[in-house]
Formats: C-alpha cells, structure tokens, sequence
C-alpha cells in the first residue's frame, strides 16, 4: 500500500525524525492561517498524490508571502496534476501539504527496500539526490553506496557511520545522518514497509540534516500488524473498479485493452493476458478469482469486467484443479444470469470433468462460445470482437 | 526415480485439522502410492486422530520422533506460518514445502538465513507444491494432469503449471518432478536452485522453465543453464503485457525498479540457449520438439 507524502512525514515524526514543520488541508481559504501559524519567510506548497515528479509537473511550489501561498494553494488544489507516473490522466489534487521552507545547501537520496536477490533489505544512499533514482542506478551506479542489513540484526551503527560518511558529511553532521539513519531503519522495519525513500534528503545552510520528502510503502501481509495503516489508506488514488474489485476479494488490475479477462490463479491470468496479445488484441484487466471460482466470485468478476467501457469481449479461462469443472461451467451459467453480458463470451474450462462442462455450457441456451484450448480460446474472443 | 518428493518420503501436515489442511491431507492419501502421509501436527490435539485416521502432534519434534517423518507439508496461516516452517527445520525435516499465501515479508527474511543454514530444503511459500507422478504429491495441485515421465517442471504459479503440464502430457510427455516456487518476493528455493536439483536429476531430460515478471531469479537461472546444462530447456515469462509498477497478483509479481521485465527475462534466456516460447499455448509442443 503507498501513501501520501504528509502521512510518510507524521510517521517519521513518530519516530523521532526531524522533518520540517507542515500542516495539510484540503481547503485553499486555509493557507493564510496556515502562513501565519508557521511564520516563516518562506513556505512550499506541496501537492498530494501518491505518484512522484510532482514538481516538474507544476505541483510544488515556493511561496515567499502570504498572497503567494493563498495563490498557490489556490492554482493547486483540484488541479488535474500530470507526471511521468500518473500517466497522462493525470491525478487530482484533494490535499495539499504547506510546510516551511528551508535553504538547501545540497540534497542526497536515502531509501531502503528488500533486495529479492538475496532476500535481505538494503539500505542505499547517493550524493545524487533529487534525481530519479533509478536514472543514477542506470547511468552513474558507483554514485550509490549500499548496505546489506541483516534482519535479524538490523542496521549496525558502523554501517550507518559509513553510509554518513559515504555522502561526504562531516562533523555534527555524521552524528545528524546517523541518527536519521537509524531512525529510517526503526520505521522500516517497525511498520513493515517495502519501500522508505528519502528524496531528498536534505543538508541546510546552517548546517542541519532534514528529510525534505519521503515515501513510503506498506507490505500488505503485514497489515494485520498494523490496524492503524489502513486509516492511511486513500481510495481516490486508487482505480474505482479496483477499490470496487477489492470489496468482493478479487485481485483486478485495470488495463487498457479490450478484451476481459477472467481467470483463475494469478499466473495463468497472466498467461492469458499474454497470449491475448499473441491473437491480435490487448487485455482489457488482470483478474484472478482465485481457485474457488464459485458463482458468487463469478458474478462479482462479469460486474466489474463489464464496468469497464472499452471492454468489447470477455475472455473466462478456468484450469479447474481440484475443483471440478462442470461444477464451474453451471456457476457460469448462473452468474450470467445475475449480470446481463452484452458483449461476446468465450469459455474455456480445462481439468476435471472439462467435456461433461462444455456440454453443460453448450446446452445452457446462454450465448457464448465453448473453447477447447488456451490458444483456441484467445483466437476466439478476438475474432469476435472483431466481427 | 524423482527429485525432492521420493519413495522415501514420509510426510506430515502442519496444519491437519485446518480445512485447507484436511481435505489435501484426503487428497494425497488418495493419490500418493509411494509417499506416504504419517502424520500432521497441530499443537493442543495431540494425542487425537485426524479425519483421516492419522495420528495428531502437539509438535514437529513429536511427529519426527514418533512417525519417522522427513517431509512437511505446511498449510498454516500466514501469521504463525514463519514459525511452523522454523519449527519444521529444527526438528530437522529434510523437505519443508510451505503453501501458506501472505506471509509478511519481514517474517519470511528473517528465517530465511535459518534456513540457509540448515540442511532442510524449504519449497514456497505461496506455492502449489511439489509432485513426483508415480510417487505422490505434497501440495494442492491435481494428480490426474499428471504423468510419469522425464521432464522436470518449475514454475512460480499453481494454475499455470497445470495448464503446461497438461499440455506436456497431452503431447506424450510425462513428468519426472513438479516444483512449485512459489510467487512470494522471498522464497526458500528460488529458480536457480530448483533448476540445480532437475539439472542433476539422471531421470530428467528436459526442464520446462516457467517465470513470471518481478525480481531477476530467472535471469540468474539463465546464466546457470548457459554454463552448465545440457538437457533441453524450454522457458515461458508470465506477464509480458504487464505494465510496470503494478503488483499482478503474486507479491512477487511486480515491475519495480527498471528490473523484472517479461522482455530482459526472455533475453536472458534466449541467451542462455534456452527455447522461449512467447505464447503459453505452445510449452508442450516446443518441449516435444526439443527433446529429439
């Protein structure tokens, strides 16, 4: 689960960080009392969405009075904010995040998240901050300095000592650098996170250390741990057919393609996406119903694949294991009862009982086409859609 | 013969007298001809016979020692699942094959160094399974797909191997042994090592080789099969038509961080001479071809 930038920061704070004083609102009449309650010189605006490069597409902003952080609020709440991660729909602004200002003397990159190779988390810093991270990785990787962390030690103080030094600080400010290590690794490891970024974080003009920005992901297995992370949760970021997905358990990923796909199992849903681009089209979503693939999942899937207006044909493959298939092919049939499917319908059923099943789905009256084979069935929902 | 899953393994379940537990435990006992199912662990019904007529242990130690058990099968749920699987390697089971689904990555890091260090061999999590057709199964994959035979099969997902195993024997190809790796971020036997114990195998002699998007394993497997492997090796990427950054069901299964791409995957295993197939519907045919 991502969150917002503001949440990341209270998070941090929690744990003892020093992150720059800021207050969220959703309400542009709010900026001026929020200008005098902080009382500086200078305040940023910030945007908040889920999504980064926020400020290259015009959702940072320096206000240097009052006026200008009223006009600013104003300019970027409800403004539709475009980057190179929203996509080009963009993402509306619903809050923003005032904070005060602080004179950056150099700006350096800190994150830390799980390194599948070797199963450990590693922590990573880079002089390159401000940058996008995966820009330095590919272009300049010796200008990053990793840290395996054992987890059952967790993050050593030589080791935060090295990565302080590894970003050129000196004097207090090792001290400073350390600590904010540490403390990232308490938040990492404490709240379960796959992901903390630090970018940038920040060394001032008189001479402190501040996380500056952060983000910060949630590992959804944990979230038992955490009751209190699902209150972070924002389902405006979220696709609404997803967060609709979500309330019946099923695992929906929108796409933009046109043919639905319903599938059971997650690999095979993606094996299926796959080869319906092999026929000629694109898929319309990832859907994976699970291994139960009883009527209710059944009719919850036709919902929300037909809630989706580009899908012009729907694709089910079901590998019944344990589960007999002609058990599946009468839940199909069920299920297009409870939703009407006003687009072309191909089924394939493959396992227990799949012959008894196509002659189920044949006799049923229902109008849909009865596959044989995976290939059989992509090539199928294409040629019908194409009709 | 097979790899993992023998004749001379002698099974338990964590997790008997759960309902996921209870009704594969019925479905091994039905399909396993030589590994047979002793036994099943769940603390506080010890003493007690499962549905099955089984006997119950308080603990793994309990079942070693009373039942000779090498092999657990674990279908624990995910918060106590970590611990069942460092249970089963201090009571020194050989084969740990763990099917639980959303283990917190953070529990699954943390043992895994325990594990490393021991001499268990942990399949999964989020895993089907292994099975040796002709032997027995120990996981939640349906036996009737399968058929004895020679070609090894590793995959990360369930429904996905079935459909390639299904098209192996639908061209005459049997199976020698079917692992399941699981689609979890951290898991106890990763493409790589799965590809060392087929490679091995005198009674396989092809490997199909299914990856899904997400992490580099099947790279570093390809590198592996380049130097080292003669048999034939077909390979399938799930999800190439993915977009990055979003999660495709498996954890595991994610385009992050410029790596993971269906597209350097089958590069990389072009490179290694293994035979891709861009489509799903053609493992079992290009296996068939390959194997002359």
């Amino acid at each position: 689960m991502k969150i917002h930038e503001y949440q990341a920061k209270n998070i941090l704070k929690k744990y003892g960080l020093p992150v720059p004083n800021g207050i969220v609102t959703e309400k542009p009449e709010d900026a001026a009392a929020i200008w005098d309650k902080l009382a500086q010189n200078v305040v940023v605006v910030k945007a908040q969405i889920h999504a980064g490069g926020r400020g290259k597409g015009g959702g940072v902003k320096l206000a240097k009075s009052k006026e200008e952080t009223i006009e600013h609020a104003k300019a970027i709440l409800g403004m539709n904010l475009k980057t190179h991660q929203t996509g080009p729909e963009g993402q509306l602004v619903k809050t923003i995040l005032i904070e005060e200002g602080n004179l950056i003397e150099k700006e350096y990159y800190v994150g830390i998240t799980l390194d599948r190779r070797i199963s450990k988390p590693v922590f990573m810093v880079s002089t390159e901050g401000g940058m996008d991270i995966e820009e330095v990785a590919a272009k300049t990787p010796e200008k990053i300095v990793k840290e395996i962390i054992e987890p059952g030690l967790g993050l050593q103080n030589w080791q935060a000592i090295r990565l302080a030094f590894a970003l050129g600080f000196e004097g207090d400010m090792v001290k400073q650098c350390v600590k904010i290590l540490h403390g990232l690794w308490k938040v990492y490891d404490g709240e379960d996170c796959s992901l903390i970024e630090v970018n940038p974080l920040i060394a001032t003009k008189d001479q402190k250390v501040i996380p500056l920005d952060c983000k910060i992901n949630f590992d959804d297995n944990a979230s038992y741990r955490h009751p209190d992370q699902a209150e972070l949760r924002d389902i405006a970021e979220e696709d609404p057919l997803e967060v609709e997905a979500s309330k019946f358990n099923l695992n929906y990923v929108r796409l933009d393609g046109e043919v639905g796909c319903m599938v059971n199992g997650a690999g095979l849903a993606m094996g299926t996406m796959d080869i319906i681009k092999y026929a000629g089209s694109e898929p319309a979503n990832f859907l994976d119903v699970g291994g139960g693939a009883n009527v209710e999942t059944v009719t919850n899937g036709f919902k929300i694949i037909l809630s989706d207006p580009n899908v012009k044909g729907i694709f089910v493959n079901i590998f019944g294991g344990i589960v007999r298939c002609d058990r599946i092919a009468n839940g199909i049939i069920e299920a297009a009862k409870n939703v009407e499917i006003t687009v072309p319908l191909v089924v394939r059923l493959a396992g227990t009982n799949a012959e008894e099943a196509r002659d189920i789905l044949v006799k049923s009256g229902l109008k849909l086409e009865v596959a044989t084979g995976l290939k059989d069935g992509a090539e199928k929902i294409v040629a019908a859609i194409r009709k | 013969m097979a790899v993992l899953l023998t004749e001379k393994s002698k099974i338990i379940v964590q997790g008997i007298t759960g309902k996921e537990g209870s009704f594969h435990t019925g479905q091994m006992i039905e399909y396993n001809t030589k590994a047979k199912v002793v036994g099943g662990v769940t603390p506080g019904k010890g003493g007690q016979k499962s549905e099955h007529g089984l006997p119950v242990f308080n603990t793994v130690h309990d079942a070693v020692q009373t039942s000779g058990a090498n092999a657990s099968l674990i279908f624990v749920p995910p918060p106590f699942a970590a611990d069942a699987i460092m249970e089963a390697v201090s009571a020194g089971i050989e084969l740990i094959i763990c099917i639980s689904e959303g283990i917190p990555v953070r529990d699954m890091q943390r043992i895994i160094p325990f594990v490393k260090a021991s001499k268990s061999v942990l399949v999964g999590p989020n895993c089907p399974g292994v099975i040796s057709p002709g032997i027995g199964k120990m996981g939640i994959m349906p036996g009737f797909i399968h058929n004895p035979g020679r070609i090894g099969v590793i995959s990360r997902s369930g429904t996905l191997t079935y459909e390639a195993v299904s098209q192996l024997t639908a061209v005459g190809l049997g199976q020698s042994t079917c692992i399941g790796i699981g689609g979890d971020p951290i898991i106890g036997l990763p493409h790589l090592e799965a590809v060392k114990i087929l490679a091995g195998d005198p009674d396989t002699d092809g490997i199909v080789m299914i990856g899904e998007i997400g992490g580099t394993a099947e790279e570093e497997a390809s590198a592996w099969i380049k130097e080292n492997v003669k048999k034939p090796v077909v390979g399938f990427i799930a999800g190439q038509t993915a977009p990055p950054g979003r999660r495709m069901g498996h954890a595991g299964a994610i385009i992050s961080g410029g790596s993971g791409s269906a597209d350097s995957k089958m590069k990389a295993m072009k490179a290694a001479g293994i035979h891709v197939c861009e489509s799903p519907a053609v493992i079992g045919e290009t296996m068939k071809a390959a194997i002359k």
